[in-house]
């Protein structure tokens, strides 16, 4: 317990908690159990890509591919759905992840077998995979009355009193609570991340981890992108532009460290709600639209500069003291 | 490769180069440069410009702008256009500023420069082509707003950027009409930055801070289709009214579901065809672009040059129930 109450996260909690309070009283019934459900819905994509981030970097990768990935697959099961209303949500569904974890692979590849640097391969692709959006679209937009009404409200759906999308969002974070802690290719990931080299001599290869870190993050990453566009029933090229960087901030918030073998799922998780509550506090806080860029990255570094690394955290495989 | 090889090699891509220059020389080449590619807007305004371009003959439309809606962006495009020698630029401007030094260096090179839809400062462009008049566009939509409330009520504006230079001109003429309409009281500004996803957070933050809001005027495409997509899952259809400026296509949903009563937008196939008919009058020194000119527009008129060398191309056209149905599969 006293462990915990040292931790990152407890610090990130508490000062997610402080957020949530200090706007309620610049605008009371923000910390309504109502509305914070409704914050959390609105985080939920947020949150699962910033898992599939927090994978890539605990492997010390980075991936700027993501939000690509999302408006091109949002893009396709849109237009799919609007050229053929008959195909069933679920399908459509599984076509994203599918085609998601397609573009993951992609970067897994270059940087598995290729061996680029994952940040020019994310940023490569994260221009292709954009493009790809005009060749496919010739920049139309695919608009909501298009869309088929089953495609629109299966997010919407409320399943005891919370939205599908909210619990999409939680049994991910489940999943990754378990792929993390309790498979070996989640020890795997902390492994690679904390030391490459002893990482091969214990027969873990770093490449294909690697490769199994962008793949699921591209998986989620279409998903994503079928609940981004249903969510907000319009598809079009622009659709996310600049995510990855909110991603990547959720992530570093949340304590995962960029130098890769360092974080926990509940650190991206708390990242990723401390800039969703930010996002959405600042519209019914009464705070100056000129001001509102400036308050979240001040928010960002502040968060960071707390979130210090002071003690190692989850080492698997040491590194020599140089 | 052998030195002649290499020196075959570089003379037949001179040739080619040479080829397509050559080619070009016989076709009045107008640029057609849109905030950001990829909206539904400039598409059809490109195709405007393609029709003006048939009926003139001899005229190659180069439809281009940045990826995303920044003045860098288009820089870059200005600059790459230049290389390419067009005979005009006809520009709609992320930043009336920081755009006029690359256009300034394209009217130094003989290139004709013209701004449409969104302004250049005067020193950067030979004239503005404006979709209808500012006056006309700030009384259009607050009468849209006006016209559903008869007995008055809280309208709030939810723009694009807080920088966008035709947001904020609307938006102010919008404000100087409101004394027409005692009842109608404005209650916040907010900025959705034209992202689907901040103006969604934006129009749910409005439902949240004023719960008695009547309605939204957002004079943005995105943003009134993202607004009145969170007006429809808030369950106020009805009680919020979402009006402004936005493409019958990407607003056919929100007259459906009730989300939104009416809406207005010039036509943009219009705007386009007007701008292409301006631009290659201009490059073909057919007209000048002096304070009083009148310059022939094709089947829109002509356009009358102010002090400023701004035009006014035609007021706002309102759909709503109607008329939906007819123009949803236009534009």
């Amino acid at each position: 317990m006293t462990q915990f109450i040292k931790s990152r996260e407890a610090i990130l909690l508490a000062a997610l908690i402080a957020l949530i309070l200090l706007v309620e009283t610049r605008f009371s019934g923000f910390a309504a159990p109502g509305n914070l459900a409704r914050v959390f819905n609105d985080t939920s994509i947020l949150i699962i890509l910033a898992l599939g981030q927090t994978l890539v970097i605990l492997t010390r990768c980075i991936d700027l591919s993501q939000a690509s990935n999302l408006a091109l697959t949002g893009m396709v099961t849109a237009m799919l759905n609007a050229a053929m209303p008959g195909i069933p949500v679920i399908a459509l569904i599984s076509i994203a992840v599918l085609l998601g974890i397609l573009m993951g692979a992609f970067n897994g590849i270059l940087v598995w077998k290729l061996d680029i640097p994952p940040i020019v391969v994310t940023l490569g692709t994260l221009t292709i995979y954009r493009g790809i959006i005009f060749l496919v679209s010739g920049g139309e937009w695919v608009n909501s009355h298009e869309m088929s009404a089953s495609y629109k409200a299966f997010p919407r759906a409320e399943f005891l009193s919370l939205p599908v999308m909210a619990w999409i969002c939680i049994a991910t974070i489940a999943a990754f609570a378990i792929l993390v802690t309790r498979t070996p290719l989640g020890r795997a990931f902390y492994a690679v991340g904390g030391n490459p080299g002893a990482s091969v001599y214990t027969g873990i290869d770093v490449g294909r981890t690697r490769f199994m870190a962008f793949t699921i993050a591209g998986g989620l990453a279409g998903l994503c992108g079928y609940l981004w566009v249903a969510r907000y029933a319009v598809a079009y090229t622009d659709v996310a532009g600049g995510f990855e960087l909110d991603i990547v901030a959720a992530c570093v918030i949340g304590g995962i460290s960029i130098a890769g073998g360092l974080g926990t799922v509940t650190g991206a998780v708390l990242g990723a709600l401390f800039l969703g509550t930010i996002k959405n506090a600042l519209p019914v806080a009464g705070v100056s639209p000129f001001w509102q860029m400036a308050i979240s990255g001040a928010a960002i570094i502040i968060a960071v500069a707390f979130n210090r690394r002071r003690e190692p955290g989850r080492v698997i495989l040491k590194e020599v003291a140089q | 490769m052998s030195i002649t090889r290499r020196i075959a090699i570089a003379t037949g891509l001179t040739a080619a180069l040479m080829g397509t220059t050559a080619m070009a020389q016989d076709n009045v080449r107008i640029a057609l440069v849109a905030k950001s590619l990829g909206n539904g807007f400039f598409e059809a305004a490109a195709r405007g410009a393609e029709e003006a371009a048939e009926e003139l003959g001899n005229t190659e439309i180069i439809y281009t702008g940045p990826t995303s809606t920044t003045a860098e962006g288009q820089i870059e495009v200005i600059n790459s256009l230049i290389a390419q020698r067009v005979d005009a630029i006809a520009i709609s401007a992320n930043d009336p500023d920081a755009v006029v030094p690359a256009l300034q260096k394209a009217m130094q090179r003989g290139i004709t420069v013209i701004s449409w839809d969104s302004g250049v400062a005067p020193e950067g462009r030979e004239m503005h082509l404006a979709p209808s008049s500012d006056e006309l566009i700030g009384a259009t939509i607050i009468k849209l707003a006006a016209d559903q409330l008869p007995e008055g009520g809280k309208v709030a504006v939810l723009s694009a950027t807080s920088t966008s230079t035709n947001q904020n001109t609307w938006i102010e003429e919008m404000k100087s009409n409101m004394d027409q309409y005692p009842d109608i009281e404005l209650v916040a500004t907010v900025y959705g930055d034209d992202l689907a996803d901040k103006s969604y957070r934006e129009t749910q933050g409005l439902l949240q801070s004023y719960p008695d809001l009547d309605a939204i005027i957002a004079p943005t495409s995105v943003g009134i289709v993202a607004a009145a997509q969170a007006v429809q899952d808030a369950g106020k259809v009805g009680e919020v009214n979402v009006t402004g400026l936005g493409l019958p296509s990407e607003m056919a949903g929100a007259i459906e579901s009730g989300a939104s009563e009416s809406f207005a937008i010039w036509n943009p196939v219009d705007l386009g065809y007007a701008t292409a008919m301006l631009a290659h009058n201009l490059a073909t020194d057919a007209a000048t672009a002096e304070p009083g000119a009148e310059i022939g527009m094709g089947r829109m008129g002509t356009a009358t040059l102010d002090d400023d060398n701004q035009a006014a191309m035609s007021e706002p056209f309102t759909y709503d129930a109607s008329n939906i149905d007819e123009f949803k599969s236009v534009f």
